[in-house]
């Protein structure tokens, strides 16, 4: 148990500093893309209202449970989506050297 | 397979995942990798979900596959809102992820209780403490936003004292609990109080303030769900809470000292309300005016032109019609680029959204830093709904109440033209100097109307 949660801490330590070293990196033209993916990267915690209502522990757990799935859920899915439907619209004004191209090149 | 190698299995997943969320941000760091980096985030949810089904003590996957669907169905529509709304629904994403983790720590409060050691119990405390008052909190930041709720600061007499009274006997109950987890009658207090917390810490606040208010969201989500991982014996979780949370910080930092301004100036300094002295005793001083004629005479005779856009041009949808004019001006060899100011728009980086959304290129996008030392060499900047980021007041009368405040030097281009539907101060209710310049021109009207109207003024001349 004791080792445990300094294994716990270590991790999130560990974790803070590679999230401020990576993000101190995004460019702030793209900070909305940057939290909405965080966002649904965060709804990972998806996992853990999965476990309590597939253990069927308590009706209440499972209830609880459900919506907090309901509500994680719709972050995934809504994040992405966001995310993607965003980054897709940044295009450079030097076509070609930034993307394949997915369309014909503008003249 | 045995519990044992299955266990193994699970953890792998998870670790899978972890490296690719981590991937998922680095690849976020510049346009070009940046999609790749959504997809790095989806399957590693994917593997993460995936794994965690097949964790040996589920056994009913009846509820878990109604609500994923149900899930599903919710998220859809949040992923496709307008890109004006966005600020919302990151704001309403905040709230249903912190609701999430609220009701997960409850769950395990309940299961558990009386049998909780101390250290679980405190970040379980910090878990659902956190959690419940980002819930009530995004979702009255959500609510201004989408205009439902007042935008305007609503502010009484002790008010951070009543906050701060509350937010201290929520901390209070926690420690008792932590002490004494068998009192299961008082935690509802302990949810219930934040909740009242979330609900009061943003009624203060004003539109202006929110990209930083969403941003500490943001951060506070993200701990509350790393303090899940701790209460689950999570790595994944508290990889994903300690991302989200650093994230949300650096975001936060950059926000208020774009505003310069303190996190608890923000939360506590209520804005709006801090000078009604200053527009009471103004008198009426004249201004400059043109008309759309004569701005689009002025701009084709420019050589470089700086766009400085702000949240007005999206509420009056006119980027559309900028970017009409952007490439009426460049096809005429006009350089024009945007300068946007970090708090530009209700959160970060919103401004260049809208801006890409109407197929501006991204790198005639200029940040704040990079752009004020070419304004001296600009023949035109032209504002759209943007007030207090070009208010030159912050650099020179120390008794403003944003002095100090970062701005973009838009007065010392050779002529500056503002586009504004009336001499009405901006969101923080702060008089302009810009406007009574020499060299500056007032086009009073609609952004979306006017930038038309000079816009066609360029296609009438050119048949």
């Amino acid at each position: 148990m004791g080792s445990n949660l300094i294994d716990a801490l270590f991790i999130f330590m560990l974790a803070a500093f590679i999230g401020f070293e990576v993000i101190r990196r995004v460019s702030p033209l793209l900070h909305t893309p940057l939290m909405s993916l965080t966002n649904a990267l965060d709804a990972i915690a998806v996992v853990g209202a999965i476990v309590l209502v597939g253990e069927r522990r308590s009706t209440v757990s499972t209830v609880l449970g459900t919506i907090a799935i309901v509500a994680a859920t719709s972050n995934v899915v809504g994040g992405f989506l966001i995310t993607d439907r965003m980054l897709k619209m940044f295009k450079s004004s030097r076509p070609g050297k930034d993307r394949a191209p997915s369309s014909g090149s503008k003249a | 397979m045995t519990p044992l190698t299955s266990q193994t299995l699970i953890e792998v997943l998870y670790l899978i995942a972890s490296i690719l969320f981590i991937l998922s941000l680095k690849w976020l760091s510049s346009p070009s990798t940046a999609r790749h980096g959504v997809l790095a985030g989806e399957i590693g949810m994917v593997i993460a979900i995936g794994g965690t089904l097949l964790r040996h003590g589920i056994v009913d996957y009846k509820w878990i596959a109604i609500s994923l669907v149900l899930g599903t169905i919710v998220g859809v529509p949040l992923g496709m809102v307008q890109m004006t709304a966005v600020p919302q629904r990151t704001a309403l994403s905040h709230a249903f992820g912190a609701l999430c983790v609220t009701l997960v720590g409850t769950s395990e409060f309940y299961l558990r209780s009386p049998d909780v050691p101390r250290f679980t119990m405190s970040v379980l405390a910090i878990e659902v403490i956190l959690g419940s008052l980002t819930f009530t909190g995004s979702l009255m930041a959500a609510g201004k936003l989408q205009e439902v709720l007042p935008q305007r600061p609503i502010t009484y007499k002790g008010q951070n004292f009543v906050n701060l009274a509350l937010l201290a006997v929520a901390i209070a109950i926690a420690a008792y609990i932590v002490v004494n987890p068998a009192a299961r009658t008082l935690f509802p207090a302990m949810i219930g109080i934040p909740l009242v917390f979330g609900v009061l810490m943003i009624i203060p606040i004003g539109g202006a303030d929110m990209p930083t208010v969403i941003s500490l969201l943001n951060s506070y989500a993200g701990l509350s769900a790393a303090a899940m991982g701790f209460v689950l014996d999570s790595k994944l979780l508290i990889i994903a809470g300690a991302l989200d949370g650093s994230s949300g910080f650096i975001l936060s930092v950059i926000m208020s000292k774009a505003m310069n301004r303190s996190f608890t100036n923000v939360l506590f300094g209520a804005f709006g309300q801090v000078q009604p002295a200053a527009s009471a005793g103004q008198e009426v001083r004249a201004v400059r005016t043109a008309s759309a004629e004569e701005a689009a005479a002025i701009l084709s005779a420019a050589n470089k032109v700086v766009v400085v856009p702000g949240y007005g041009m999206a509420v009056a949808q006119a980027q559309h019609k900028v970017r009409e004019l952007y490439d009426a001006l460049t096809k005429r060899g006009v350089e024009v680029r945007f300068a946007i100011h970090p708090v530009a728009g209700r959160m970060p980086g919103h401004m260049n959204v809208l801006l890409a959304e109407a197929d501006i290129p991204y790198d005639a996008l200029v940040e704040m830093d990079d752009i004020n030392g070419d304004f001296p060499q600009t023949d035109v900047a032209l504002v759209v709904g943007a007030n207090d980021v070009t208010n030159p007041a912050a650099r020179t009368d120390p008794g403003s109440p944003i002095y100090g405040m970062p701005i973009l030097d838009v007065h010392k281009a050779r002529t500056v033209m503002v586009i504004k539907r009336s001499m009405s101060p901006g969101f923080a209710g702060i008089d302009n100097p810009l406007y009574y310049m020499d060299r500056t021109l007032m086009l009073f009207g609609d952004a979306k109307g006017f930038v038309n109207n000079i816009v066609r003024e360029f296609s009438g001349n050119h048949g």
